[in-house]
């Protein structure tokens, strides 16, 4: 076990663990924001940049500062650590940077985004995005692709996490789903326009943090803050059958996983539970599902947020100010 | 300077073929090492000579050689980075063509140094024509015992492989390269873990510059204190600089490490001045990811010190003052060049090769290369300048690779040294218009012949 200091807090965790998983474990405003990271698929994060953090000390042996700022999903942790999150300007700057960056190609349609109201990048612009943008070129598109029966593809709105791609990798039998091109004309993809018609493949929805993968049989239905979710089962032969109904009355208008506070999923199910048993008889009814993030879905409204207290960027230390709620 | 080291016997008619090669001493490092050294000495003279990495980031050679994990039970690999992609170097390319046993026999003994059997020339795409010649020369050093099974006897065995890229600038960033290597899309991994410990296929893996491996066989026949006796300080030995741009004649230079920069722009053993009697502007002295520096600091540092073709010189300033030396590309503009122009050419560059993996650099490349374009092309706005430096710095340190950094520093230092000429964009747009547009009167074509190999252009 070693000890870590974040954000003024210590906790004790598992060599090994990364500074995210150690932030996790404490909670609350400390934890960054992950994009791209996903717990349960091997390989990803890294890539969006959002969950940097200053590591004050590197370790008790080397109390140096590391030159950068470091993803703080693939970086594991050192016994006796300190490591800045909010209480650093470096990595406010910095993240308020890569929102930005992560906005000027994006279409902003949350009006007609079926994921609005649980969009990990309107979190995120919420708590560091700039009131207005700086970027007046031409933005990106694509035309929009049918995956499949069941699986919408918007490029636009896609942020290039490569977490459906690790599912697919992972998850699923045949490589099917990649990018293609480079760069800034990069494209998610399945290969040769081949439809991902594997069992499994309708997890890519729910790991994708955005509007970029949407349900097909869900479209346009109706707005998630408008839904009550349950938690539900049945028995299946290919998944463990826990999911999470999400009810416009008496209707079930679509089928999720259960989605832990880091909007990851616990159980990844299949595509017959999810796309294909809609109606009241497929399932059995456990309770209301209380949903525990930010996200306006939480109660119609974006859930009290603690403010960021004053910050001394030398001592990396927090003068607790008066942690009202907003 | 004194003798050549590495482009010692360059000039000699088909040089190129293992006979000829042979008979001026080729593969004689091969011998020396394998009947006459331990592996581990063949390292420790490579650390003696000092030399460091001739791929842009100078890393003492010697030290990465020993950070290979040899502990574990897993073959290990060596891989030659040939994927030379960088604008304004062209130094890599040079030698292969027309040294090509230069690099295998440097291939052979740093493979034994680092008791490695299968090894990897990873070349750019582009360089069809290159490829033929190396095959050409593994072939004919395998024919002639110096690969395959049991080298001159010894139980030390090689064998060499060529694997051409498809032509992507980020596939010479060593882990990207691994990844294309072993076949899949060319994104730069996440270090650590180092190639060292987890490189090709998982195996404990070195990667060098064709330039730092061709070094080594001349480092074994001149043994490693004479070649840290060449040089200054802590830049040891000698250097390829691909001189291109503005200059009398261009082409690969190598020189000793510590020639004033000046000698080597206005020497007539080297560039021969300014093309058309006109004044030198700016240089990018090591490839087009390095700062761009003006005439008067790249020829001495801001403590009016000589500036010297060193990685410690170049360096002196640091950001505000200083460059570096990184893959020798010495770009040079008289004052016809635009700068607004020459850092739109460069980011466009980085636009186009970025992977795409980080967002900062995915989306910052792009966003650069469109305001940019904007003041090329005299659509420019006051606030446009401070837009770009400040994108610049948002990339700058954020990103998985140092491609970010690469990308962010042309224009963080054109604008910090040449700013009034952005500025002279905005205000002027019309006249800017009409200047990009067309009469701008190019000679950049030299007469005579290529500086070097004599090779003629029409
Ligand atoms: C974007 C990028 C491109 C690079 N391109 C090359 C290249 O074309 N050739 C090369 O030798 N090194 C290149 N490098 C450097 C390599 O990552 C690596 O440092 C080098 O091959 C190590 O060899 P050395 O120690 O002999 O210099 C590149 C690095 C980056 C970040
Ligand atoms: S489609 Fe969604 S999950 Fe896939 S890379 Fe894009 S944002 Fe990530
Ligand atoms: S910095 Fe650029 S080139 Fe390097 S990994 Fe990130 S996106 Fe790819
Ligand atoms: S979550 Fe760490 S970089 Fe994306």
């Amino acid at each position: 076990m070693v000890k870590v200091t974040i954000d003024n807090i210590q906790v004790e965790v598992e060599e090994g663990t990364t500074i995210l998983q150690a932030a996790r474990k404490i909670g609350g405003s400390v934890v960054p924001p992950a994009m791209c990271y996903y717990s349960s698929l091997a390989g990803s994060g890294g890539k969006c940049r959002t969950c940097l953090v200053k590591v004050a000390h590197s370790s008790a042996r080397d109390p140096r500062p590391m030159p950068k700022l470091v993803a703080s999903c693939c970086t594991p942790v050192q016994e006796g650590m300190v490591v800045l999150n909010q209480t650093s300007h470096e990595v406010v700057e910095a993240r308020k940077a890569i929102v930005e960056f992560l906005l000027i190609n994006h279409p902003l349609d949350c009006p007609v985004c079926d994921q609005a109201g649980e969009c990990d990048l309107q979190d995120l612009s919420f708590g560091y995005g700039l009131e207005e943008t700086r970027y007046e070129e031409d933005r990106r598109e694509f035309p929009e692709i049918d995956i499949g029966p069941f699986i919408k593809l918007h490029m636009n709105r896609c942020i290039l996490c490569y977490r459906c791609v690790y599912l697919c990798e992972q998850l699923t039998e045949k490589r099917e789903h990649g990018v293609l091109y480079r760069g800034d004309t990069s494209e998610i993809s399945t290969f040769i326009r081949q439809s991902i018609d594997n069992e499994f493949s309708g997890n890519v929805i729910d790991v994708c943090p955005v509007g970029a993968l949407t349900d097909r049989t869900f479209r346009f239905k109706s707005r998630v803050w408008f839904l009550k979710p349950m938690d539900v089962h049945r028995e299946c032969p290919a998944c463990s059958g826990k999911a999470v109904a999400w009810m416009f009355g008496e209707e079930i208008q679509r089928i999720t996983g259960r989605k832990d506070r880091y909007g990851e999923v616990e159980e990844f199910i299949c595509n017959e539970c999810r796309f294909e048993k809609k109606s009241r008889a497929d399932w059995v009814f456990e309770g209301p599902r209380k949903i525990k993030r930010q996200s306006v879905i939480s109660a119609n409204h974006y859930e009290k947020m603690k403010k960021p207290s004053i910050i001394n960027p030398i001592e990396g230390t927090i003068e607790q100010s008066d942690n009202s709620e907003t | 300077m004194g003798k050549p080291v590495l482009l010692e016997h360059i000039r000699i008619p088909g040089i190129r073929q293992f006979g000829v090669y042979r008979s001026h001493g080729g593969y004689r490092p091969v011998e020396k090492a394998l009947l006459e050294m331990s592996p581990t000495e063949v390292g420790q003279e490579v650390t003696r000579s000092g030399l460091r990495g001739r791929g842009g980031a100078g890393f003492p050679t010697g030290l990465k050689w020993s950070f290979l994990n040899r502990k574990s039970d897993k073959p290990r690999y060596l891989v030659c980075n040939a994927d030379e992609s960088e604008p304004g170097t062209f130094k890599d390319r040079y030698l292969m063509e027309h040294l090509p046993h230069r690099l295998v026999e440097g291939l052979i003994v740093s493979s034994y140094a680092l008791g490695v059997n299968t090894c990897y020339i990873y070349i750019r795409g582009e360089f069809k024509y290159l490829v033929r010649i190396l095959e050409h020369a593994i072939r004919e050093a395998k024919e002639n015992g110096f690969l395959g099974e049991r080298i001159l006897g010894t139980d030390f065995s090689l064998e060499i492989h060529l694997h051409p890229g498809a032509g992507a600038y980020i596939c010479g960033e060593e882990t990207a390269l691994l990844e294309s290597l072993e076949g899949k899309r060319g994104n730069p991994r996440i270090k650590p873990p180092y190639p060292a410990y987890k490189g090709l296929y998982d195996c404990p893996t070195v990667v060098n510059n064709v330039e730092t491996l061709a070094a080594v066989g001349p480092i074994i026949n001149m043994g490693g204190e004479a070649y840290a006796g060449l040089g200054k300080g802590k830049s040891t030995g000698t250097k390829l600089i691909s001189a291109c741009g503005h200059i009398n004649r261009p082409g690969v230079y190598e020189i000793e490490m510590g020639l004033p920069v000046e000698e080597f722009i206005f020497s007539d053993e080297y560039c021969n001045g300014i093309r058309s009697g006109r004044h030198l502007k700016a240089v990018i002295p090591g490839g087009s990811s390095v700062p761009v520096l003006p005439a008067d600091l790249i020829l001495r540092t801001a403590k009016n010190e000589k500036r010297l073709l060193t990685y410690e010189s170049l360096e002196e300033g640091g950001f505000d003052s200083g460059s570096m030396l990184g893959s020798g590309g010495f770009i040079v503009y008289d004052e016809t060049a635009c700068m607004v122009r020459n850092t739109l050419n460069l980011t466009r560059f980085y636009r186009h090769e970025s992977c795409g993996q980080c967002s900062p650099c995915r989306e910052g490349t792009g966003w650069m290369e469109k305001v940019l374009w904007r003041i090329e092309h005299g659509e420019g706005r006051w606030k446009d300048i401070d837009l770009l430096v400040n994108i610049a710095r948002h990339i700058e340190g954020n990103t998985i690779c140092p491609f970010g950094d690469a990308a962010a520093w042309p224009v963080a230092s054109a604008i910090r040294h040449f700013r009034e000429e952005f500025e002279y964009h905005v205000e002027y747009p019309d006249e800017v218009r009409v200047i990009t547009h067309g009469n701008l009167v190019r000679e950049t074509r030299f007469t005579g012949g290529h500086p070097v190999s004599g090779i003629r252009f029409r």
